[in-house]
């Protein structure tokens, strides 16, 4: 393989991974401090992916788009984790499993009706069009440059608000110890209902991201949450930077299988998480 | 809980319900026939899960890759290679194939706790739906294999019966089915059961007073894994052919449904479950628009209002109605 192929599957990786991330990211503090496993987290990337494509005919500008479905998505997040998720917490994991599971019917239906089955494209903006010349052959599209940049900014957003903020103290506090965050005294459903919005509005803003450089698609959800969780199982339950590094290391394991291996690539990435799960039970980084 | 019948009532209900199910086919009813043979073997399925999920406390979201493997198992020996169609050597080796992996995965699976479990097994499971998806060669990816006929059951030269006749094959997954039931019920009061029901109620404690409970659970899971096989076997035999669908996490959280729906931890509830999720589907999938959308309504209300499943609605009218009656 030459050095140009070499880095463009690399960037493809890079990108891929970030994306991940910001889908695992959520999923991982949901996972973390409200000890809910969300199966319907996946739908929450698909409707990002979906709202990208309704709005884009209203507004016609994707920064638009994506400004007005983040704040979209963080309401229905706030409104979902109010109404159902706020029972779960002290309910059982197969609970959980079931009543996600039954969003994720609703949700798909809904997006059946509402949008239909076929596969959609979002347009690249004018700007962001073009394409970068890699060596002397090859090219690289700039959108997608511009997506790692984007998710890049989001995850250092995210570490400034988690390392830095008092919201992101409470936040990490509640991942370590639920119980005694509560008896010092801080109001617990405002925390939750926060983390619970922020995982569903960063799984939104990914598949709207996502959206322009790949295609929309009914099963979309179902297969990002699925290596969400492969993310999560190798990075560690509720460590956002163990998130991060499981997101590269899947991501590269799956563009590099399917370079290497096209036959076998499905199973690339559940070879890295066995192999890790045996050598670490509770992953890369447990909290 | 965990005997077949536990009183004089309930004994009655249990001889009326099997009665009516050894009567059924006598209705000669094809169509219905078979669609109480596929709710035969998807109990048969569900009461392997119950094992894991209902008695000893693991909450597996991969069953199906056991599923799907013993249908398998029967398509590439039966089918695809042409070893041999024999029932007595394919289901044992069907059984055999899944318990084998099932123990495998077990190692790797059973060294995690709680919700880590459920993904991990998730996932797990995903590696099989992948292996029998991707690899074309082996088996026919995502539009599976069609089965060349059912399996053989002659034992030298002798002919005990014939599965191609529905009716016989409706008789050999009710067999089968209240042999589990039986073998379910004296399980659960031998040492293993006991020790299996005493980690799900704490595996600390069970760990402490010196049990072996990694052995226990890797037991269990090998033992579940292992009808669940055979669950997948019939199924593939009845269908005709296997696909990865047979495979996929909607099929792990299908038969999750039923437990729910049937209630874990009961030995009937695995049956009534089944039973429960497949007349559902059947008389409504047809009939309203927008199945899956009301589907997921009613899970979540379940959930939210009913987390002991129908068994837990039938304690609650009668408590309803003692109170009343005191």
């Amino acid at each position: 393989m030459d050095l140009a192929l070499l880095l463009i599957q690399t960037l493809n990786a890079v990108q891929y991974g970030l994306l991940l991330f910001l889908v695992a990211s959520g999923l991982t503090l949901i996972f973390g401090v409200m000890g809910v496993i969300n199966l319907a987290h996946g739908s929450f990337y698909m409707m990002g992916a979906y709202l990208a494509f309704s709005l884009a005919a209203f507004t016609g500008n994707l920064l638009l788009t994506i400004v007005i479905g983040v704040v979209l998505s963080a309401v229905l997040g706030a409104l979902l984790e109010w109404a159902l998720f706020s029972h779960l917490y002290r309910r059982n994991h197969l609970q959980q499993v079931l009543l996600t599971y039954g969003l994720i019917l609703i949700f798909e239906e809904l997006r059946s009706v509402l949008v239909g089955n076929e596969v959609y494209s979002v347009k690249v903006p004018a700007w962001l069009d073009f394409s970068v010349p890699l060596g002397s052959v090859m090219t690289y599209p700039a959108y997608r440059l511009f997506m790692s940049g984007v998710c890049l900014l989001v995850a250092l957003g995210l570490y400034l608000l988690i390392q830095r903020t008092l919201v992101g103290a409470r936040i990490r506090a509640g991942a370590s110890n639920r119980d005694m965050v509560q008896i010092l005294g801080i109001n617990i459903d405002w925390l939750y209902r926060l983390v619970f919005s922020l995982g569903v509005a960063l799984a939104a803003f990914a598949g709207m991201i996502n959206a322009p450089a790949s295609t929309v698609s009914p099963g979309m959800g179902t297969q990002v949450l699925i290596v969400s969780f492969v993310v999560v199982i190798v990075g560690g339950i509720g460590s956002v930077w163990g998130a991060l590094l499981a997101s590269l290391l899947v991501a590269f394991a799956d563009t590099f299988g399917k370079v290497f291996v096209p036959d076998y690539a499905g199973i690339a990435i559940y070879v890295v998480m066995a192999a890790i799960l045996l050598w670490r039970p509770e992953g890369l980084f447990k909290t | 809980m965990s005997s077949l019948v536990t009183s004089p009532s309930r004994a009655a209900l249990v001889a009326v319900f099997l009665g009516a199910l050894a009567a059924f086919p006598l209705l000669d009813q094809e169509f219905y026939t078979e669609l109480v043979t596929r709710v035969m073997i998807l109990s048969i399925f569900a009461i392997s899960l119950d094992l894991l999920v209902g008695y000893t406390g693991l909450v597996s979201f991969g069953h199906a890759a056991w599923f799907g493997m013993g249908g398998y198992v029967f398509a590439l020996l039966g089918t695809k290679y042409q070893v041999t169609t024999s029932l007595w050597l394919t289901l044992p080796a069907a059984m055999l194939v899944t318990a084998v992996a099932s123990f495998l995965v077990g190692l790797f699976v059973l060294r995690t706790r709680g919700m880590f479990f459920i993904m991990v097994t998730l996932a797990f499971a995903q590696i099989f739906y992948f292996f029998f998806h991707d690899i074309k060669a082996l088996g026919g990816g995502s539009d599976g294999l069609n089965l060349r006929g059912k399996p053989d059951t002659a034992i030298g030269g002798w002919v005990p019966f014939e599965l191609t006749e529905p009716n016989t094959l409706y008789y050999f997954v009710l067999v089968l089915m209240a042999a589990l039931l039986l073998f379910m019920a004296l399980l659960l009061r031998s040492p293993l059961g006991r020790a299996l029901q005493g980690i799900r109620e704490n595996e600390h404690r069970m760990e402490a007073i010196g049990f072996p409970v990694f052995r226990y659970k890797l037991a269990a899971f090998t033992i579940a894994g292992a009808f669940a096989g055979l669950a997948g076997y019939l199924f593939a035999v009845l269908n005709s052919s296997v696909n990865p669908e047979m495979l996929s996490w909607h099929q792990s959280a299908d038969v999750l449904l039923m437990l729910i729906l049937g209630g874990m931890g009961q030995l009937w509830g695995g049956l009534i479950g089944a039973f429960t999720f497949v007349l559902l589907q059947e008389l409504l999938a047809s009939s309203v628009k927008l199945w899956h959308l009301w589907l997921g309504i009613a899970i979540v209300l379940i959930v939210l209002f009913l987390p002991g499943g129908m068994f837990s609605l039938l304690e609650r009218l009668k408590r309803l109605r003692q109170r009343r009656a005191a």
